[in-house]
């Protein structure tokens, strides 16, 4: 008897192409494993049983007509509530806009749309994507299938544990500074942050504009580079996205590494990582080695700035994107008769954003204030080139760079979250990615004491085919991506 | 001695003079907003620019909505147009120009931050410096400009009733993403009359390059920053039309002349131009400094504007209002001050080349076109864009005066007709019976009547002149003004000569 | 005991500042703790003082792209019905704000 909800999207579109099983039955599968284990893990905020079995019941009669059907028909995906859904509820995790329904798709969600994918709901994750837990969700945090009272990571831990728990086949997730790469190590599934400006941005409730990336989370490398190939492509709504068309990753998944040159970054392995991380990480760089690879251990001089830098700029474009919630055009607004204007914004945005929102959008604010601009904005923007350059000069004389994901395993829920810094201090191995703007991707690498690890692989401006291949050789050799979780 | 000391009291008189003279002295500055009502669609999305008239929130998308992940996309043709006017200003147009954030709260912002552009902290806006040149009391004045930016206007308000005792503010954001271009001058202008004719011209020459209709509702706005010697600048907002601007600093003028004669203080702040009340009130309730923490938009990038072109926009260029003038001048052989006049607006000066085309005395059309024609508009109020008159009209009106079926004072009744009604002369005077009459018998008719009624006058007319003049004004009032008053003076003096004395 | 208290990078007048710029009416709880929590990360922020960048152009887009621009063509709206579907508070086709004065 198979239990549809646990194959892979490759596994199950031959299935579904050759009448072996309908996506009705797909779709019930899904949503009967929602029905049993949902609520300790509680991965959604929304879900569209109704809406998805409709769609799938389309899917099925064209199927069965031998009509044209998209790359992903009948596939269930659930999309990062950080991405607008037409029709559809959309609340980034927050009270503020608790009700709101975007009259417009996101232009990944029309692309995995077009391709006859099926939206089955969305996902739990840090209020407006700020945080490395899911903790910071004004609906309640999300629990780590591998240990449901640890963290899933964040901010997209809704996507990465359905993923782990067989909640959904495919996923969105969104990375500002490890968002994807995070829950993708701490719940032992793949997440990719492709190069900026790979994927449009059209549609993604922004937190950081030059800094994030929308990107595919998945259960193995062959459905990551499948969807990739799918949300890929320039955009005409994004003026920020890259002027090269659409195109396929599929070539990329080839088993073989022999002579490529790995960076391995020295400060990446830095005080505060875990023994076992390391050792995990550097298991997986020996067996690259035993595939055909080499190695060498590199310094990346600017990489200790990392953590001020990323904060400061994510915050203070954060502290500007944030400003519209004001109760006017959509979302919570705060009830105060004869209050003006002014008032009504400040009690609406007081009490509709969360603690960890609040603090990031003050700290912004001050960044970009009048006698703070140049200390810590302008600053920060400079140590980004230095960064940036750090990383064009490791690239350049190496395939990849290979890293820890995150330091440590997946922490206990409520361990980090009344410590603000030491919750950002985690991001260590994540956010440089993001201030370069090359791609990465963060695969399963082993475990410890039941808890993931995970691997990250960094690759040079729009090479997602490198990284690609190398993850998929080390799939190709490796368990941990057959592991599932006991629930 | 004495003449010491009357020397010392023309000194210090003078002094007093020149000491009067800053302090009284004004200085204002203008940041005029001209939308860029030639384009089809707004800043940066594909919605309407065609908003008036229209029912609210109809023409908005996720973008100018500011609704949660919309993006930006820069309208080329928005470049384009700025860059015309750049040009016609003699503004320096910057190689590579960056959007800003311009941070900051309020109920007509979509994203409670305006996409704008900034000359300081490395902000490149559209152009830097530049100048306009036009006429006060036949002097050419020189007002430098700052920088030309381009920028997204918010949504509109309004009010149940006035903005201070409204409850509510009601939002249309139809108009919020329009293109705007913001032109900022130096704080040179002297007067409130001097800052109309500088608006004036500028309008003339935005008009004269079709980037914008000055004679739409809103489509260009100006603020005045207004200092007077012993007081804070004071920013002006919601002066909503060029013809706003002069009641406004007036206002403004006198409100901080009495202040600061009560040796009170003027504050530096910003206060709100009520165009209904013509009263300015103070919008801000608490000590504030703007901190807009300007920053480079991430959402759009930087715009590299080539030699090329900028070839290519001034090679287009169409003819601006000093050129024409002069082109006027020499082509129609008409005064400079004429020229200058008609080209005061591009309406006007196209109605009288559209005129000359089709009569071929140009002073004549000049003349009928700055007294009478200009007066019946000033009265109705309207602009000669917004007149029912047709050049073709006003010809006729020539033609009839010519032909003498009219008189010159009839003419002016009917040139007011057709600038009310659109109604061609001939109709009019048709239908209101203004034909001249030259008829001599039916005109003798009416003089032997009024020599009847006014025998005294008839008397003094054999001697004096004045007395004539009065004959025949009684012969005009009797006929409605119909009758030639050429024949009519000629046929009185025959009468008189004829019968000398009763 | 005396406690010495060094000179906070951000002081809680600072905080209520920058709070009002940002338009969030802090409770007096947040105001002590957000101050409290804010000078801590700033105090680690303190370590970007450590680099030399007196030479270095600052990075705001990681890709060199120049020149995005679109045709001055008319796109379709949206109906004024999802235009207004999420607004709390409307009035005919306005959407209906608070007061300004």
């Amino acid at each position: 008897m198979v239990n549809y909800n646990e194959l892979t999207c490759h596994e199950l579109k031959e299935k579904i192409d050759n009448q072996e099983v309908s996506s009705e039955e797909v779709i019930n599968s899904i949503f009967d494993r929602i029905d049993k284990i949902e609520s300790k893990i509680h991965a959604y905020i929304s879900l569209f049983r109704d809406s998805a079995l409709q769609d799938a019941k389309v899917i099925d009669s064209q199927i069965k007509k031998g009509e044209t059907v998209g790359r992903l028909s009948g596939i269930p995906i659930a999309i990062k509530d950080v991405m607008c859904t037409k029709g559809k509820f959309t609340t980034c995790g927050s009270r503020i806009l608790e009700n709101y329904i975007p009259p417009f798709d996101a232009t990944v969600v029309e692309r995995v749309k077009k391709e006859d994918a099926i939206i089955i709901g969305k996902t739990n994750m840090d209020e407006f994507a700020m945080g490395s837990s899911t903790e910071n969700s004004a609906f309640g945090y999300s629990s780590n299938p591998w240990e449901l009272n640890r963290v899933t990571g964040g901010s997209s831990g809704g996507s990465a544990a359905a993923l782990a728990a067989d909640e959904t086949i495919l996923a969105l997730g969104s990375d500002t500074g490890g968002s994807v790469r995070c829950p993708a190590s701490f719940c032992s599934v793949v997440g990719l942050k492709p190069t900026y400006g790979l994927v449009s941005r059209y549609g993604l409730v922004a937190y950081a504009n030059s800094l994030e990336q929308i990107g595919p989370m998945t259960k193995d490398v062959t459905d990551c580079a499948l969807l990739l190939s799918i949300i890929n492509g320039n955009d005409h709504c994004d003026s920020t996205s890259a002027p090269f068309q659409n195109k396929s990753y599929m070539n990329a998944l080839v088993s073989d590494v022999k002579d490529f040159t790995l960076g391995i970054p020295k400060e990446f392995f830095g005080e505060g990582t875990e023994k076992a991380v390391e050792k995990g990480v550097w298991d997986a760089i020996h067996k690259f080695e035993d595939l055909g690879a080499n190695y060498n251990e590199i310094s990346m001089p600017h990489i200790a700035y990392s953590i001020p830098t990323y904060y400061l700029i994510a915050m203070s474009e954060a502290s500007s994107n944030l400003a519209r919630f004001d109760g006017v055009r959509y979302g919570f607004r705060a009830e105060k008769s004869e209050a003006d204007w002014d008032e009504v914004f400040g009690i609406t945005r007081q009490k509709g954003f969360g603690a960890e929102v609040k603090r990031r959008i003050i700290l912004g604010t001050f960044a970009l204030s009048a006698g703070y601009y140049d200390k810590y904005y302008l600053k920060a923007l400079k140590i980004r080139t230095l960064i940036k350059n750090d990383f064009e000069k490791a690239l350049s004389k190496h395939s990849a760079l290979i890293t820890p994901t995150m330091p440590t395993t997946p922490f206990k829920i409520g361990e980090k979250i009344e410590n603000p810094l030491s919750m950002y201090m985690g991001d260590i191995d994540t956010v440089p990615i993001n201030l370069a703007g090359v791609p990465a991707i963060s695969i399963p690498c082993g475990f410890v004491n039941n808890l993931p690890i995970g691997m990250q692989i960094i690759g040079r401006f729009f090479d997602e085919e490198t990284i690609l291949r190398i993850a998929y050789t080390y799939e190709q050799n490796t368990p941990f991506h057959n592991e599932k979780p006991n629930l | 001695m004495f003449n010491n000391r009357l020397h010392m009291v023309k000194k210090l008189d003078n002094a007093q003079k020149s000491t009067q003279l800053e302090k009284n002295e004004v200085k204002i500055g203008l940041e005029i907003h001209v939308q860029l009502t030639a384009l089809n669609t707004k800043l940066f999305c594909g919605c309407t620019a065609d908003y008036r008239g229209r029912e609210p929130n109809s023409f908005v998308c996720p973008v100018c909505l500011g609704l949660p992940g919309s993006l930006p996309v820069l309208n080329k043709r928005a470049v384009d147009l700025a860059m015309m006017v750049a040009i016609a200003l003699n503004s320096q147009i910057s190689p590579r120009m960056i959007f800003y954030r311009k941070n900051y709260f309020y109920v007509d912002m979509p994203k409670n931050f305006q996409i704008s552009q900034y000359d300081k902290a490395g902000g490149i806006p559209l152009s830097i410096g530049g100048w306009v040149d036009f006429e006060v009391n036949g002097a050419v004045k020189r007002v430098r400009i700052i920088r030309l930016q381009l920028e997204e206007d918010p949504a509109r308000l309004f009010y149940q009733g006035t903005i201070d005792s409204s409850p509510y503010t009601l939002v249309d954001y139809n108009r919020a993403g329009i293109s705007l271009l913001e032109i900022v001058t130096e704080p040179e202008i002297k007067s409130a009359d001097e800052a109309r004719l500088f608006l004036q011209k500028l309008r003339s020459i935005i008009e004269h390059l079709g980037v914008s209709n000055g004679a739409l509702q809103g489509s260009m706005r100006c603020d005045a920053n207004i200092s007077l010697h012993g007081g804070k600048r004071v920013e002006i907002k919601n002066i909503s039309s060029f013809l706003e601007v002069k009641r406004a600093l007036q206002y403004e003028i006198i409100r901080q002349k009495q202040l600061l004669r009560r040796k009170s203080t003027v504050e530096q702040e910003t206060r709100h131009w009520d165009a209904d009340r013509r009263i300015t009130i103070s919008l801000r309730t608490k000590e504030t400094e703007s901190d807009y923490r300007y920053f480079p938009e991430p959402d759009l990038v930087p715009v590299e504007i080539s030699k090329t072109w900028i070839n290519e926009i001034q090679s287009k260029l169409p003819e601006l209002p000093d050129a024409r003038k002069a082109r006027l001048v020499k082509e129609f052989d008409i005064p400079e001050y004429d020229a200058g006049v008609l080209t005061s607006s591009k309406a006007l000066a196209d109605f009288f080349e559209e005129c000359c085309h089709l009569y071929p005395d140009a002073k004549k059309i000049s003349n009928w076109i700055m007294t009478d024609l200009t007066r019946y508009l000033k009265e109705l109020g309207i602009e000669i864009s917004e007149a029912k008159i047709k050049p073709e009209h006003f010809i006729d009106m020539l033609k009839l005066i010519d032909e003498g079926e009219i008189s010159g004072k009839i003419a002016k009744k009917v040139l007011n007709e057709i600038v009310r009604t659109g109604e061609s002369p001939r109709e009019i005077i048709q239908k209101e019976n203004l034909i001249k009459i030259s008829d001599k018998a039916k005109i003798l008719k009416i003089i032997d009547k009024v020599f009847e009624e006014f025998p005294k006058a008839v008397q003094d007319a054999k001697t004096d002149q004045n007395a004539i003049n009065y004959l025949v004004g009684q012969v005009m009032n009797k006929t409605k003004g119909k009758a030639d008053p050429g024949i009519t003076n000629k046929l009185i003096r025959k009468k008189l000569a004829e019968h000398p004395t009763a | 005991m005396i406690k010495v208290t060094k000179n906070p990078t951000i002081s809680k007048k600072q905080v209520e500042h920058v709070a009002w710029l940002a338009r969030i009416e802090l409770t007096e709880d947040e105001k002590e703790a957000f101050t409290k929590q804010l000078n801590e990360i700033l105090d680690y922020f303190k370590k970007i003082d450590e680099i030399d960048t007196s030479n270095i152009k600052p990075t705001f887009h990681v890709l060199d792209l120049v020149n995005v621009l679109r045709d001055d063509k008319i796109e379709p709206s949206l109906s004024k019905e999802d235009a207004l579907k999420n607004a709390p508070q409307k009035e005919d086709s306005f959407i209906k704000a608070p007061k300004i004065l």
